[in-house]
């Protein structure tokens, strides 16, 4: 007993309670990290989908194809309380979340059951899951495969034919795509520079037949090219449309697939491990490149990528040299003296300035206020419609650049404050000017210290959400920032984010269910890509001070 | 040379330019949010347009009224006649001979609900005469023409409201796409010296027959209307039909409920003055709910159904203006906002408003009477007049719902039992008034950010401590870092997780958060007491300041055991479902996004800054002083809570500081971790909704300049202000203590 109090005394437990809220700290940091990592990445496998009767009530049972999403114990009293009948003994039991897919036929994507009630599990190979561009996933078993309405193949053979044909409908759906997204979509938008060049020549009251003619013959062309464009279309469109196969879904119900519908076919419960990793790492690939399909729920975030890439670069090119210049006034030329100290403690201060309100100032100061001038003078012909009067790009990498300004400043001026003056006087007794010195030693020596600051800013403005809903983001772009159209730079444009996904996908959308695991996943490349620029941060500063501890010596 | 120097030059002046430039954008921030948020504290001005005389012809003026644009008014007189005028010139647009009946005259007018532009004209032989004034607009050659029109909803005949003919002296009239009511007052037939009235009510319907393209309107009731009370001065019926107010002008005032109208009943009557006063004018507030009493001493005063305890409705006098001091002689309300303007028999005018109480603008405009007055639909024109005269006024008024008492005071608003904070700035149906109390926002701001401090505070303190003075270097080199890029993680992710994946883990775990709380820190001890314990040989195996790492298994068995006991714990004392047990045995409601969730989700994200800052200041504490208490026989512990702690404590004060300031601004994670309801109630079980969460989700929708555009503009400022002060705090006090320690 004394030896307690006496250890109680030492104070040592209440150091081991400091310890543990260290462990604590670091469990849930790395806890939360590989909740996410495997919740995203678990989407992608393959899993076997399961067959199985299901036991409603004791004399009703039905049939029951899918994959097992999520496992949990639950009370076997609330069950009851829920007007289940469940023979067991025991407190608890397990239920299993089960992705049903044939969202067309259910209704829904997902089932609860109780897993005492299933009977008869099996993983048949012959269970076919499909992947489609409507309705989301399809299981069942495959019955026969059609060309132009005529079957030309069942069973064992349809299921040899399957592979190409989709393949073949895959060419034709991407050469369809680039039609309409890069010809028919260049088309679309000469025509519309052209409505607004006629419409401004209306407003400057200007006569002159031959502008309009040429107007007029320009238009001709575009929809000369249109029409070729339309009818390879419906050529296209016809090809895509002509096979189609036959399956069955558990229930007994059997539906035909138009094969332009169909993005994958896989027997899961039949492919080896290896086979399995290959389609793994295509589907996250798949993930990474595609465009979302399904409002955002299923498919890829290839422009949610694009965008958040191309905003940070915008953003980057803006922020770095006014931050870089106002540290170099507040260290090398201002005079120091209470006010530079008042405007760094002002700097500072903005760094702690909540995201949100530089987005209420970006909206109304940049969109409403500058972009609302701007369409007034440059652009009248496109009213009443908004240019740059309207939430886009610029407006989002400015109102970025702006919150991400003190990060810059105060990282550039830490580097330059940690640049021995014995430099700088070497340099002018060399007989430089100061903007020689400057340029050629202060600068030079303080880029890595600009890169750190540079970093930390993208890091930020990468997972930064909050002031982009008001100056920018959207749900679904329908054209991205960046295209084959001169001047191929749209910095008017809306754009996609990975970081509004998340929260647009997790919290709007109608299947957050189905959509869940892609949020998952969504979330562990945002992570990642943050957390391997702030370690580029880090280490670049830990190789600056390197750096200078040698010039100390 | 020469060129060197000039490139010397340029570039300093350059590097000022820009630099300055780029100081005094990061000041603009701060400066144009005020600039939007300024205007709504301005008062109301008003510039005289035009004074003519009223046109000599046509008889006496009954009513006023102007149309959308207020470029035209129209003006309806005894003699039955309907002029249009142009309000800027006086000039007559147009006159319309209203269809009286031979051998009448006008002797009442009534008018319906502002918008509807319906009036109806008391005849002198019991009979009444509804009309519509409506106004066309075409745009020939792109210039806009306003084109008046008289229409008559009922046709052109005159309705029978007194079988008994005598004259009309007052008349009020409501007409809906069904019905139509008309109520007026008329001497008794029988001794028309009684100076006592008759009250007559006539309900006409609808009817739609398939052989006429024109509905009929058919008389449903003609009946006395029972008033036991004295003479009648002011009737007044709501646009819903719903409710009758009475008054006479010594101040009595009967409330009647005329839903059925073949039963209508009294629900109060009331004198509504003190002596010595007489009731000058009572109009409606917009929305016909609140009435507004003039009376003879200069006291505006407004008043509405409140529902008491027992449910029984009654009138209440709610707030009342007290800036003229002579009778009101007229009041007019706004026709979409809750406010209303009057005149003074002095000709003193003013705007009130009434929500905000506030008292917008009073200024002596005659030295005459004015005998009528009227607002344009807009509110922002009115026109008055005087015995002889015209006036034609613009107002400016752009934000007379905001002011300090309705932004951060308690305010009654129409419909409600009682006073309250409340921020709801917009719903589905047309009457609604905007409520912009930033209270229960603020409340929620903070509320989050106390939840949040609860949880990280000691966590990340704790954690500092042992870190910056009991930790090997090695473990710390990894540690620190690590922590610090918890910072960096986008809170959209933490959000996401607490909103999808923790509340509903939480609210089936309950008890096991609660248990965990018990379990984790006895567990640590009972586990530490035993390590203490072992032989040396073993002990010594290990060294000192790997303690964190030696409990990571430990701590992570801690929880998993706390969560996995958790159903067991459920079962046993709150019958299967803690959220159920707390909301039918305890009665406290339980939202699954409450702030339970919020505060772990937010603490989680400010623990890395406040464990990064409090690191700093305790690991700078100088060693002679640590080693110094040492040497005096004092235990680690002992230096660390009366020396290291002690010394570092502005800089933990600073990061503690810090944190509030980001988890005040937090955006996304309150957003998606709450069900952002602006609720005042402190519970941990319930949600809030935050200044930062209300601007993104209300933000987008708002209209550019209106009132609702610049309150968020203003909440955006009081969470500057609020982050302001806490970062400000913290940086004065960092200041401080990099002077202590340079003095030790």
């Amino acid at each position: 007993m004394t030896d307690i109090s006496k250890w109680f005394k030492s104070g040592q437990p209440w150091i081991w309670l400091n310890a543990a809220a260290v462990s604590t700290s670091l469990i849930m940091v790395f806890g939360l990290v590989v909740l996410i990592a495997t919740r995203g990445l678990g989407f992608f496998w393959p899993a076997d989908v399961m067959k199985a009767d299901y036991q409603i009530t004791s004399e009703s049972s039905v049939f029951l194809i899918g994959e097992i999403v999520e496992t949990e114990d639950i009370a076997i009293q609330r069950v009851r309380d829920g007007g289940y009948e469940i023979d067991s003994n025991d407190e608890f039991i397990q239920r299993h979340l089960i992705k049903t897919g044939n969202r067309d036929i259910y209704g829904s994507d997902f089932q609860l059951v109780f897993k005492p009630l299933l009977t008869n599990v099996q993983f048949p190979e012959e269970i076919i899951a499909i992947e489609r561009r409507e309705w989301g996933n399809f299981y069942g078993y495959l019955k026969s495969v059609k060309k132009k309405g005529e079957i030309i193949a069942e069973g064992e053979e349809a299921k040899n034919v399957l592979p190409d044909l989709i393949d073949r409908v895959s060419d034709i759906f991407a050469e369809l795509r680039v039609i309409q997204q890069q010809d028919i979509g260049a088309i679309n938008y000469s025509m519309e520079k052209l409505r607004l060049k006629k419409r401004r020549l209306e407003l400057d009251n200007d006569q002159d037949p031959g502008k309009k003619a040429k107007i007029a013959s320009q238009r001709e062309t575009l929809d000369q090219k249109y029409s070729v464009l339309q009818k390879k279309m419906t050529d296209l469109q016809e090809q895509i449309q002509r096979d189609s196969i036959v399956v069955e879904a558990m229930n007994g119900e059997q539906l035909e697939v138009s094969l332009q519908n169909i993005v994958h076919a896989y027997y899961p419960n039949s492919m080896s491990v290896l086979g399995k990793t290959g389609f793994y790492f295509a589907k996250i690939w798949e993930f990474v490149s595609d465009e979302p399909r399904e409002a955002n729920t299923e498919g890829g975030i290839f422009p949610a990528i694009f965008g958040t890439v191309m905003m940070v670069m915008l953003m980057a090119v803006l922020v770095t040299p006014f931050g870089v210049v106002a540290a170099v006034y507040l260290r090398e030329y201002a005079k120091q003296g209470p006010i530079v100290r008042v405007i760094r403690i002002a700097v500072n201060n903005l760094a702690g300035v909540p995201s949100i309100v530089y987005g209420v100032f970006g909206l109304g100061f940049f969109v409403y206020f500058l972009g609302g001038n701007i369409d007034a003078l440059f652009f009248p012909e496109a009213a009443p419609a908004p240019v740059f009067g309207t939430p886009g790009i610029l407006w989002s990498s400015l109102t970025l650049a702006l919150l991400t300004l003190p990060v810059v400043i105060v990282a550039t001026e830490e580097g330059l404050s940690r640049i021995p003056s014995s430099i700088r006087e070497g340099s002018l007794a060399l007989g430089a000017t100061k903007a020689e010195t400057l340029w050629r030693t202060i600068l030079p020596m303080a880029s890595p210290a600009m890169m750190t600051g540079l970093i930390l800013a993208v890091a930020r403005a990468a997972g930064e959400v909050a002031p982009l809903m008001l100056v920018g983001v959207v749900k679904l772009a329908p054209s991205l920032p960046l295209d084959g159209n001169f001047p191929f730079l749209h910095m008017e444009r809306k754009f996609m984010h990975l970081g509004f996904h998340i929260y647009d996908v997790g919290f709007q959308s109608p299947n957050v269910e189905a959509a869940r695991p892609l949020v998952y996943a969504t979330s562990l490349l945002l992570i990642v890509v943050i957390v391997l620029l702030n370690l580029l941060a880090i280490t670049i500063r830990n190789r600056l001070r390197e750096r200078y501890k040698a010039l100390e010596s | 040379m020469r060129w060197r120097l000039l490139k010397d030059y340029l570039a300093r002046h350059m590097v000022a330019v820009g630099g300055l430039g780029v100081i005094i954008a990061i000041i603009l921030i701060f400066v144009y949010l005020v600039f939007v948020v300024i205007p709504i504290f301005y008062g109301a001005t008003i510039e005289k347009v035009a004074e003519y005389p009223v046109p000599a012809s046509g008889g006496d003026t009954l009513y006023l009224a102007m149309e959308e644009q207020s470029e035209i008014a129209i003006r309806v007189t005894d003699a039955g006649r309907a002029q249009f005028l142009s309000t800027e010139t006086g000039r007559i647009i147009d006159t319309v001979e209203l269809p009286l009946p031979a051998d009448t005259t006008v002797t009442a007018l009534g008018a319906a609900e502002p918008n509807s532009g319906i009036l109806a004209l008391g005849l002198s032989n019991g009979e009444v005469l509804l009309f519509k004034h409506k106004y066309r607009v075409s745009f020939p050659k792109d210039k806009r023409l306003i084109t008046p029109v008289i229409e008559y909803p009922l046709g052109e005949k005159t309705v029978r409201l007194d079988p008994a003919q005598s004259e009309v002296h007052e008349l009020a009239v409501q007409i809906n796409e069904e019905q139509a009511v008309i109520i007026g007052t008329m001497a008794h037939s029988d001794s028309p010296a009684n100076h006592d009235e008759r009250i007559m009510m006539t309900v006409l319907v609808k009817e739609e027959s398939m052989l006429d393209d024109e509905p009929r309107w058919v008389e449903e009731l003609n009946v006395p209307f029972v008033h036991p009370q004295s003479n009648v001065d002011f009737i007044l019926l709501d646009k819903e039909m719903r409710n009758l107010f009475l008054a006479s002008k010594n101040g009595e005032l009967s409330y009647y409920d005329v839903s059925d109208k073949s039963d209508p009943y009294q629900v109060q009557h009331l004198s509504v003055l003190g002596s010595n006063k007489q009731l000058v004018s009572l109009e409606f507030l917009t929305g016909d709910i609140s009435l507004l009493i003039g009376d003879s001493s200069g006291t505006i005063s407004q008043w509405f159904p409140v529902q008491d305890k027992q449910g029984r409705l009654g009138l209440k006098r709610i707030r009342s203006f007290d800036s003229f001091s002579q009778p009101v002689n007229r009041i007019s309300s706004e026709y979409n906002r809750k406010g209303f303007l009057a005149v003074d028999e002095s000709g003193r005018f003013g705007i009130f408003h009434s929500t905000a109480h506030n008292t917008i603008l009073t200024e002596k405009i005659t030295d005459s009477a004015f005998q009528h007055m009227v607002v344009s639909p807009r509110a922002n024109a009115v026109l008055l007049q005087d015995s002889d005269r015209l006036y034609f006024y613009r107002i400016d008024n752009e934000h007379p719902e905001v002011s300090w008492s309705s932004l951060w005071g308690k305010v009654w608003y129409e419909s409600y039992p009682e006073p309250d904070y409340i921020w709801q700035s917009s719903s589905a149906s047309n009457d609604f008034e905007p409520k912009l109390s930033l209270v229960p926002i603020s409340f929620g701001t903070l509320k989050a950010a106390f939840y949040a401090m609860l949880f990280a505070v000691p966590l990340s303190i704790m954690g500092a401590m042992f870190t910056a003075q009991f930790m090997t270097s090695s473990m710390r080199q990894v540690v620190k870092p690590s922590i610090e890029i918890m910072e960096a993680l986008p809170t959209v992710i933490l959000g996401f997780l607490a909103g999808l994946w923790l509340a509903p883990y939480i609210e089936a775990n309950l008890p096991g958060l609660f248990s965990l709380l018990l379990i984790m820190p006895i567990g640590v001890l009972i586990a530490a007491y035993s390590y203490h314990r072992l032989p040396d040989s073993i002990r010594y195996f290990i060294p000192e300041g790997w303690e964190a790492a030696l409990l990571i298994p430990v701590v992570s068995f801690l929880g998993y055991a706390s969560f996995a006991l958790s159903p067991v714990l459920e079962q046993q004392f709150f019958g299967g479902n803690m959220p159920g047990w707390l909301r039918n045995e305890l009665g406290i409601s339980y939202d699954q996004r409450n702030s339970l969730v919020v505060g772990l989700a937010m603490g989680f994200a400010v623990i890395p800054t406040i464990f990064s800052i409090a690191e700093d200041a305790l690991f700078a504490v100088p060693k002679h002083l640590v080693n110094g208490s040492l040497a005096l026989g004092a235990t680690q512990w002992q230096t660390m809570v009366h020396v290291v702690l002690l010394t570092a404590s502005p800089g933990i004060f600073s990061a503690v500081m810090i944190g509030l300031g980001r988890a005040v601004g937090e955006t996304m994670i309150v957003l998606m971790a709450t069900g952002n309801t602006p609720v005042m109630d402190f519970s941990f079980f319930e949600g809030m909704r935050t200044l930062s969460a209300n601007i993104a989700v209300e933000m987008p929708e708002s209209e550019v300049d209106s009132t609702h555009y610049r309150v968020l503009f203003l909440a955006a400022l009081v969470l500057f202000g609020f982050t302001f002060i806490f970062n400000t705090a913290a940086e004065i006090v960092r200041q401080r203590l990099r002077k202590r320690y340079s003095s030790l």
